[in-house]
């Protein structure tokens, strides 16, 4: 019997007075494509935060690998883990902002390099060559030496995709990708994700793109007002919703 | 297939015509009123009780061009130290530790807060404080032969300018957006890191016009080390003026100095500026 990659038990998260997260519990398969979908304020991007630890939970517990995150069981207690470790935990995800956030003093390919390199220490023409290779994949290798701000929203986001890659994450973290694209480049955004989907990695997307998650979600959970309403096949909680809630979500999205 | 309508009469083409340059008179005027000023004023110091033979003389003595490199010498160590300190005071106050905190935060608003001219005394006179300086185990030696004139202008000069240094730095820093150290965090990058390789960078684009500020007011400021006996150049200036009473050539000379030095980093900072803006270019280089 396997495990799961990511195990999310009775996790809250308030913010101030606002419950962005109301006790949420989730398991993500290895190699499972799983969308969350849930309009704006339904937590689905808190919970792909705090999966990544860029938000720390408030209560209850996200297992990565087997890894209890940011917090460390000692004596009935819980300890906060220090920076360092937190941060070596955060290796086993990948996470790409509906905002890009290359790193604008640094071309695309030194962005892809930056990690492997500084991060993880590793002889820089093997991880030079490894990122021409990313940005081979990901239908950029001309742009190697382009700033991001030379670069159209697109093709930003493809760079992101691949300095997520570089760092040969176990799980890839979508936060809308494609939501803060122009029309025309939503498409090959969609495709190097697809394409990623079908290697095989494990990815957690949360996206407006109904009919991205209709073809190549495994899962798709709706999310309202901080808990999952709904979860099952994409077939299923799209096609055939059981819940009424989700059925209206769906009717004011399409 | 409806074939276009004909374009409305009435609306002459005007593609041959081009836009006649027009008189300005009022800036003639205003120019032309700046120059007669400027005569003036000129004409007022020609005529006006200066030897200026004696501003020639002494524009190139060679007290004064020791006072002028001992200015840039003073100007540079601090502005270095001033940034050193400026960048890990800026660092401590972002930090999420309070101590580290409230130690920039006292730091600043210590140095902030005294007159500098006070603080390059208070320095230039520690011996009255302690009069042996020592670490305990490696020797020790008395302040008198240890706080020079050079070395008190330094730490007066270069703690003070930490002090404003840090507030600059802050600002670049917060000008960063915060979608930059989480996109670092996100590679595994831990706090400081994050700062040095992607935060700083970008904050050096916003922090070089203020710090280029700064720096041109640290110039002029070394001149309050003459009250210290640092042999900057209004200091050598005054003592030749003490033996000739060429007041105001000799303070000419200065300013001379002063306006040129000061005219030569304005261009420095533009090739700063330049190489720091790196990545905001839309057109490839």
């Amino acid at each position: 019997m396997t495990r799961p990659l990511v195990a999310i038990r009775s996790v809250c998260k308030n913010f101030g007075e606002f419950q962005a997260l109301k006790s949420v519990s989730l398991d993500v398969w290895p190699g499972e494509v799983m969308c969350l979908i849930g309009a704006s304020g339904s937590g689905k991007t808190t919970l792909l935060r705090c999966v990544n630890q860029l938000t720390a939970i408030d209560s209850g517990g996200i297992w990565l690998d087997g890894d209890l995150l940011g917090v460390r069981e000692q004596g009935g207690r819980l300890h906060r883990l220090s920076e360092r470790q937190i941060a070596r935990q955060r290796l086993k995800t990948g996470m790409v902002f509906q905002r890009f956030n290359l790193f604008p003093h640094k071309t695309a390919l030194e962005n892809i390099v930056e990690g492997p390199a500084q991060v993880q220490g590793r002889p820089l023409d093997q991880v030079r060559a490894e990122a021409i290779e990313l940005l081979r994949r990901v239908g950029l290798a001309a742009k190697a030496e382009s700033y991001p701000a030379q670069l159209s929203g697109g093709q930003q986001q493809r760079v992101a995709i691949a300095r997520a890659l570089a760092m040969k994450p176990m799980l890839m973290l979508f936060d809308e990708p494609t939501s803060a694209l122009d029309p025309e480049l939503v498409g090959e955004v969609l495709a190097v994700m697809k394409e990623l989907a079908q290697s095989g990695m494990t990815m957690m997307v949360v996206t407006h793109e109904l009919g991205f998650a209709r073809e190549v979600a495994d899962r798709v959970v709706y999310m309202d007002q901080g808990s999952i309403v709904e979860s099952g096949q994409a077939s299923d909680v799209l096609g055939a919703p059981r819940e009424a809630r989700t059925r209206a979500f769906l009717s004011a999205v399409i | 297939m409806k074939a276009a309508p004909a374009l409305a009469e009435g609306f002459p083409d005007l593609s041959g015509m081009r836009l006649a340059r027009e008189p300005h008179w009022f800036r003639w005027f205003g120019a032309a009123l700046i120059v007669l000023v400027l005569a003036a004023i000129a004409r007022a110091f020609a005529g006006g009780q200066i030897e200026w033979s004696y501003v020639s003389r002494f524009l190139t003595a060679k007290v004064i061009l020791e006072g002028i490199v001992n200015t840039m010498v003073m100007a540079v160590l601090a502005m270095l130290l001033g940034i050193v300190l400026g960048v890990v005071a800026a660092i401590m106050r972002l930090s999420p530790n309070p101590v580290l905190r409230s130690v920039a935060a006292g730091y600043t608003w210590l140095f902030r807060g005294t007159p500098l001219i006070l603080q390059l005394l208070l320095w230039f006179n520690l011996a009255l404080v302690f009069p042996t300086i020592g670490v305990p185990g490696l020797g020790s030696a008395r302040a008198v032969d240890v706080m020079t004139p050079f070395l008190a202008a330094l730490l007066g000069l270069g703690i003070n300018q930490g002090a404003y240094t840090s507030e600059v730095m802050r600002a670049g820093m917060l000008s960063v957006d915060i979608g930059q150290y989480e996109a670092a965090q996100a590679i595994g990058m831990g706090r400081l890191r994050a700062l040095w390789r992607i935060i700083l960078p970008q904050a050096m684009r916003v922090v070089i016009p203020p710090i280029g500020n700064e720096f041109i007011g640290l110039v002029k400021a070394t001149s309050l080390a003459s009250v210290i006996q640092y042999p900057e150049v209004l200091h050598n200036a005054e003592n030749i003026y003490y033996a000739n009473s060429r007041v105001i050539e000799l303070l000419i000379v200065a300013g001379f100095w002063y306006l040129l030095v000061v005219s030569v980093l304005t261009p420095l900072q533009m090739l700063l500026e330049r190489r720091f803006a790196r990545g905001t270019m839309r057109v490839a280089r």
